[in-house]
């Protein structure tokens, strides 16, 4: 199964252990994390269900390409990591 | 008369309360390194509101039931999924319209006729309704779906919005929302039907012909006197402009000191005549005119301006306050504002004097009293 590991930024604002999920793609994989935990959905995703404009997701150490459909494939057993990207003030 | 005020800053909240012989000190310091961006507060329930710009997560917004002692998130107003093959598009720069809360830029409380009612404004132009003291939140789709809100466009934002909102103290089904770049709308439905109330409002950042467009409109901050709900001020981008009629026509005041441009206005909750502006130089130059801060105050309903600078700085002060960093408390007597540059000043008698709270807090963006 996917493990899902989250930037600890996000931790002082809403709890996100690492977590294992099944799903073959990153939609799939996050759906289930946020039906786990639902109010860290909002932190990660905007309103139409796309990557934050200043968050990024590594699956397998590649930067994930479909930031608005999610559609990157996941392979079991991969490592997915919801990180911050590079910006801020 | 109220003797606390909140200030929301770019890396932090601070509650500032009056103490002896009617000194202001900031008295708790909250969210250290976070962007407060908003912050409101409802009478009725006695409930703190609290919206925070996230960087990287986003907007939230937080509730506390205590006076500030502890705080809950809530639920975030959210977009509906945005239909396939709809076309949205910012006229002024041709980019998209995103369906997706980008900041909370305005919420206000019903009356107590309806209990739990609250509305919040945001960009990208969305007017969201509450009746559980935001515990969920729904779309006013007749506003967002009105085929003028297309033409809503960006100004010093990106984006439109939606930054003042003004609920009749005797009708809540009569709701004013001031947009920018977008006018003045007018529901008297609750929000299930919308007109635009801009009548009179002038932009002169347009070509001649369309400078009386009325969805077009930048006004910077609406507000209105609750003991007189007719009577209205509008800091606009052009100028300074006020209704006695409701909104149904607005009158441009020509002159108000050293200038009529600026973000902030207060009106007197009980004193239909007189209202407080923060005045800038210009809409290219958004600094106080002669590096001198200055209060503007009319009593006359605009026919004259006095120049209230006693404790202010005078020399060498570039600050600028932003639309929601002014506040006059419910009786008219004190008032209070933060800048950009991170001062924070508060007055006791209605503008005559001001004590300085800070000089280097962070970049105020709201303040309000509770």
């Amino acid at each position: 199964m996917p493990r899902v590991t989250f930037t600890a930024n996000i931790q002082r604002h809403v709890d996100c252990p690492p977590v294992d999920v099944s799903g073959g793609t990153v939609r799939a994989v996050l759906d289930q994390v946020f039906a786990q935990n639902p109010r860290a959905r909002s932190y990660v995703l905007d309103d139409q269900g796309a990557l934050r404009h200043h968050m990024q997701v590594f699956v397998g150490g590649a930067q994930l390409r479909d930031r608005a459909g999610l559609s990157d494939e996941v392979p079991a057993g991969a490592e997915v990591y919801v990180m911050q990207a590079l910006s801020g003030g | 008369m109220s003797e606390t005020f909140l200030v929301a800053t770019k890396k932090g909240l601070f509650t500032v309360r009056q103490g002896r012989e009617k000194r202001w000190t900031i008295s708790r310091r909250q969210f250290l390194g976070d962007h407060t961006a908003l912050v409101s507060s409802d009478p009725r329930s006695g409930w703190w509101y609290v919206c925070f710009e996230h960087g990287h997560f986003g907007p939230k917004i937080l509730r506390s039931k205590d006076e500030g002692e502890t705080w809950e998130e809530i639920r975030k107003p959210e977009y509906p999924p945005k239909p396939e093959g709809v076309k949205d598009v910012d006229p002024m720069r041709g980019t998209d319209i995103p369906w997706s809360v980008q900041r909370v830029w305005a919420l206000e409380c019903g009356t107590v006729r309806t209990p739990g009612r609250l509305w919040l404004g945001c960009i990208p132009g969305g007017l969201f309704r509450s009746d559980d003291g935001g515990d969920s939140w729904e779309l006013v789709r007749s506003l967002w779906d009105h085929p003028d809100r297309k033409r809503w466009m960006g100004g010093g934002a990106d984006l439109p919005g939606i930054h003042s909102i003004v609920v009749d103290p005797s009708d809540d089904k009569h709701v004013l929302v001031a947009v920018s770049c977008g006018g003045v709308w007018r529901t008297r439905d609750e929000g299930q039907s919308w007109n635009v109330s801009s009548k009179g409002l002038i932009a002169r950042f347009l070509p001649p012909e369309q400078q009386g467009d009325e969805v077009l409109q930048d006004p910077h901050r609406m507000v209105q006197c609750d003991a007189r709900p007719e009577v209205l001020w509008i800091q606009h981008h052009n100028g300074i402009f006020h209704s006695t009629d409701n909104a149904r026509s607005w009158h441009e005041i020509p002159h108000a000191g050293p200038s009529t441009f600026g973000f902030g206005v207060a009106a007197h909750p009980k004193d239909g005549n007189t209202a407080w502006f923060i005045p800038a130089q210009k809409d290219e130059h958004r600094i106080p005119v002669g590096g001198r801060v200055v209060v503007t105050r009319t009593r006359d309903g605009g026919k004259t301006f006095e120049e209230l600078r006693s404790g202010l700085p005078q020399q060498d002060a570039y600050d600028l306050v932003y639309r929601h960093a002014f506040d006059v408390d419910e009786s008219g007597e004190r008032l209070a504002f933060g800048s950009t540059t991170g001062s924070l000043y508060a007055s006791n008698d209605g503008g005559d004097g001001w004590q300085c709270i800070g000089e280097h807090l962070p970049p105020v963006d709201a303040v309000r009293f509770v």
